[in-house]
């Protein structure tokens, strides 16, 4: 029986070197690609890049050679430019905050380098990522289950994917935690056993402020901190260095405490109040990918995570048009901003589906009774 | 290594007598080759016989070649050594947009340190005009680096046209022949250059060898600091297997003659004749091939990713490449191919075949067949470029 053939996205990481050696254990025909996101080598320094620098990609080789499969490296500096930095720029300058990792999910990792993998025949992708791709039984859709270990769990970043690319998906390290990824590591001798993991985004290896600053820095002006009643608070020195939600560095005093309530990039102006203030009970959701469901006719009741660090809400989503949806929370939440993925979770741990908010809509100004679920 | 191999432009299996030649320097003739005594003495005799292959084999004497560790090392003493042995008016350099990386690189790192540099691009046959460069030397111009041949196209540079501009204008010449050996003649006074790099790898010769010709008279600052090996100009103790090698590798092109390169020259024709018949939407960008080295074809496919082409033929144990070989990063569409005008599609599309002595005609058709079903995959279901 011939095996079938898969690439493995390698970023010189622990996650991905295992997953790699799973599969070739498991008897996959291996290759391993990493995918170049740098121009120029100054940019691929470990002091500019978290994760996937020029060193990174060495491992990534290493790795590949002690596994005897196979290493390529392909060229997406252009894509990861114009697609995932162009887009994190000026979505921060827009006052929202990115989501550079779902981008490069769906159309780097499970796009473009997709598109290589078919050239070299493999049939899938397989990634490192911490998360299960199956089947939902009862629609017949492929779909995204949380993996085994809550605290690593990725799925966040996947939903995404269309139904092709998941079907072109393979996660080997769904069941695992990591431990015993690292256990396996060693096992298997791999040098980056006991490589720290990449902890931020992987082209902003400081602050995404200074960041912002180093390549925006003349699309950003100071302007005004104002109260929800439109009274002036202080000053700042660019709106795109604030994020929704933010409580440290406001440079206000006195009073009860303050939090960025919104970012008016047309205005440079950022709103401070209270966490009253703040506190939003729906959030108006945009470019809304159905996953494991098709888009429901009906509103669903499920769990809605907002951000990172996999907490997440009692929710009831409805959609209100091909891929638009408007999301309801049982109790009034702090952690929305606009921007950010809402990914909504049945209680199995099952995507549903995600998209972008558009709008928190805050309590304090949310004059509609809330609908009953 | 099993499979079909057509990457000679990268590097070339050492050929057997090379290897014969190298075996005792690297078992029991050992030592060091400036010692006085008979173990150094032997070593040094048999660098000596390298010279005199090399000289040989580019038409000069012996006494202006001086020992590398490649053409990398060789192009930049060249350059580095020129600029920095004439400190005074002439701060101009003039080269061109199809240079290699070894002479391209010392260039910029000249243009940082004050220098003028012009880099003249090619026309759209790949080779870049006389006209062009003359129009832009004069008499601030310390140094054209011109060469001969391109790696990526195999066009060969009107070179001896270029240097007779530049002497007029006491302008030194160097040209990067690294592609060369084993293709084509080579007669440094014929060309009238000032200065000649090749490298040991490219024609069946070891890795990490190669040589700068320097015509008599010229002078360069030596790059490396040591003792006074090679004239002064290159300390270290000589790599005496690698000398010998090369010294074997020019000895089989001079032995060689014209008939296997005309053999050559045909196979590489025949297999693009066939490659732009067989595969529609199919281009070249490699000069006719009296302009051309005989074992070079740069072929495109629209609609197919060169880079995708690459790996699928990698998976069927072809080897060829796209851009040029010196990448550890994956692929950018050619400099070169750009340069020459290709649109950018155009240059992603394409791929480079370098065929070699070794290459039979059973080779070539596998190639042609295995391409033809190669890029039809690509362009009906696998991934196609913008």
């Amino acid at each position: 029986m011939t095996r079938e053939r898969v690439v493995v996205a390698m970023s010189g990481g622990v996650d991905s070197s295992v997953a790699a050696a799973l599969l070739q254990r498991q008897g996959y025909d291996v290759i391993g690609m990493t995918m170049k996101t740098w121009a120029s080598r100054e940019a691929a320094s470990p002091a500019q890049r978290s994760c996937c620098s020029v060193d990174d990609m060495g491992d990534a080789r290493r790795v590949a050679d002690r596994l005897g499969i196979p290493f390529y490296v392909i060229n997406l500096a252009g894509e990861f430019e114009t697609q995932v930095i162009a887009n994190f720029v000026d979505e921060y300058l827009a006052g929202r905050t990115p989501n550079p990792c779902l981008i490069c999910n769906s159309k780097l990792k499970f796009g473009r380098l997709l598109d290589k993998a078919r050239a070299v025949g493999a049939s899938r992708v397989a990634t490192g990522h911490y998360a299960r791709v199956g089947v939902n039984a009862r629609t017949g859709r492929h779909a995204i289950f949380r993996a085994a270990d809550p605290a690593k769990d990725q799925s966040y970043t996947l939903y995404g994917l269309e139904q092709q690319q998941l079907a072109a998906a393979l996660l080997p390290l769904a069941e695992l935690d990591k431990d015993a990824t690292r256990e396996l590591a060693r096992e298997l001798g791999l040098a980056v056993s006991e490589k720290p993991d990449s902890q931020d985004i992987c082209f902003v290896a400081k602050d995404y402020r200074e960041f912002l600053r180093g390549r925006a820095g003349d699309r950003v002006a100071p302007g005004e901190l104002v109260g929800v009643d439109g009274a002036r608070l202080g000053a700042h020195e660019g709106a795109a260095f604030y994020t929704v939600g933010q409580r440290r560095g406001l440079g206000v005093s006195g009073g009860e405490r303050q939090y960025v309530v919104s970012v008016d990039a047309a205005a440079n102006r950022v709103v401070l109040g209270s966490r009253d203030a703040l506190l939003t009970r729906r959030l108006l959701v945009g470019a809304v990918n159905w996953v494991g469901i098709e888009r429901p006719g009906q509103p669903v009741e499920c769990l809605v995570q907002v951000r990172y660090g996999n907490r997440t809400f009692e929710a009831t989503v409805e959609s209100t048009g091909e891929r638009t949806a408007r999301v309801e929370l049982a109790s009034p939440q702090l952690a929305t901003a606009p921007g950010q993925s809402a990914v909504f979770y049945d209680e199995t741990g099952m995507v549903l589906g995600g998209g972008l908010i558009e709008e928190c809509v805050r309590q304090a100004q949310d004059r509609r009774a809330p609908e009953a679920p | 290594m099993t499979g079909i191999y057509l990457d000679h432009n990268a590097s070339t299996p050492m050929a057997p007598e090379v290897l014969e030649a190298m075996l005792p320097y690297l078992s029991d003739r050992w030592g060091n080759a400036s010692s006085i005594h008979a173990w150094g003495r032997a070593l040094k005799k048999a660098v000596e016989d390298a010279r005199e292959a090399v000289a040989c084999l580019i038409g000069a004497r012996p006494r202006g070649l001086v020992f590398t560790s490649g053409g990398t090392e060789a192009n930049n003493l060249a350059i580095l050594g020129a600029a920095r042995a004439h400190r005074g008016e002439r701060r101009k350099i003039v080269t061109t947009s199809l240079e290699h990386a070894s002479v391209a690189a010392p260039c910029k790192a000249l243009a940082k340190a004050g220098f003028e540099v012009v880099f003249v691009p090619p026309g759209a046959d790949g080779c870049v005009a006389a006209e062009a460069i003359e129009a832009v030397l004069d008499e601030r111009t310390l140094l054209v680096s011109v060469m001969l041949a391109n790696n990526e196209t195999g066009a060969v540079q009107p070179v001896t046209r270029i240097a007779r501009a530049a002497r007029e204008r006491g302008a030194l010449v160097l040209t990067d022949a690294v592609q060369c050996p084993g293709k084509m003649a080579i007669a440094v006074d014929e060309l009238g250059v000032d200065f000649l790099g090749i490298g040991g790898h490219k024609f069946n010769g070891p890795h990490g060898v190669g040589a700068l010709w320097m015509r008599e008279g010229t002078t360069v600052e030596k790059l490396l600091h040591g003792a006074d090996h090679e004239r002064g100009l290159r300390p270290g103790t000589a790599n005496a297997p690698g000398i010998v090698g090369l010294g074997a590798a020019a000895r089989l092109v001079t032995a060689r003659g014209d008939g296997p390169t005309r053999r050559l020259a045909a196979l590489t024709e025949r297999l693009e004749r066939q490659a732009l018949r067989s595969i529609p939407d199919s281009f070249a960008s490699s000069p006719p091939f009296e302009r051309r080295l005989p074992n070079t074809s740069n072929l495109g496919f629209r609609g197919v990713e060169g880079e995708s082409l690459l790996l699928a033929l990698d998976m069927e144990e072809i080897a060829i490449s796209t851009g040029s070989a010196c990448h550890s990063g994956g692929v950018d569409p050619s400099p070169v191919l750009l340069a020459m005008g290709l649109t950018r599609p155009d240059a992603l599309s394409s791929i480079r075949v370098s065929l070699g002595h070794s290459t039979t005609d059973d080779e070539v058709d596998r190639f042609l067949e295995t391409l033809a079903r190669v890029v039809a995959g690509q362009r009906a279901g696998g991934a196609a470029g913008d």
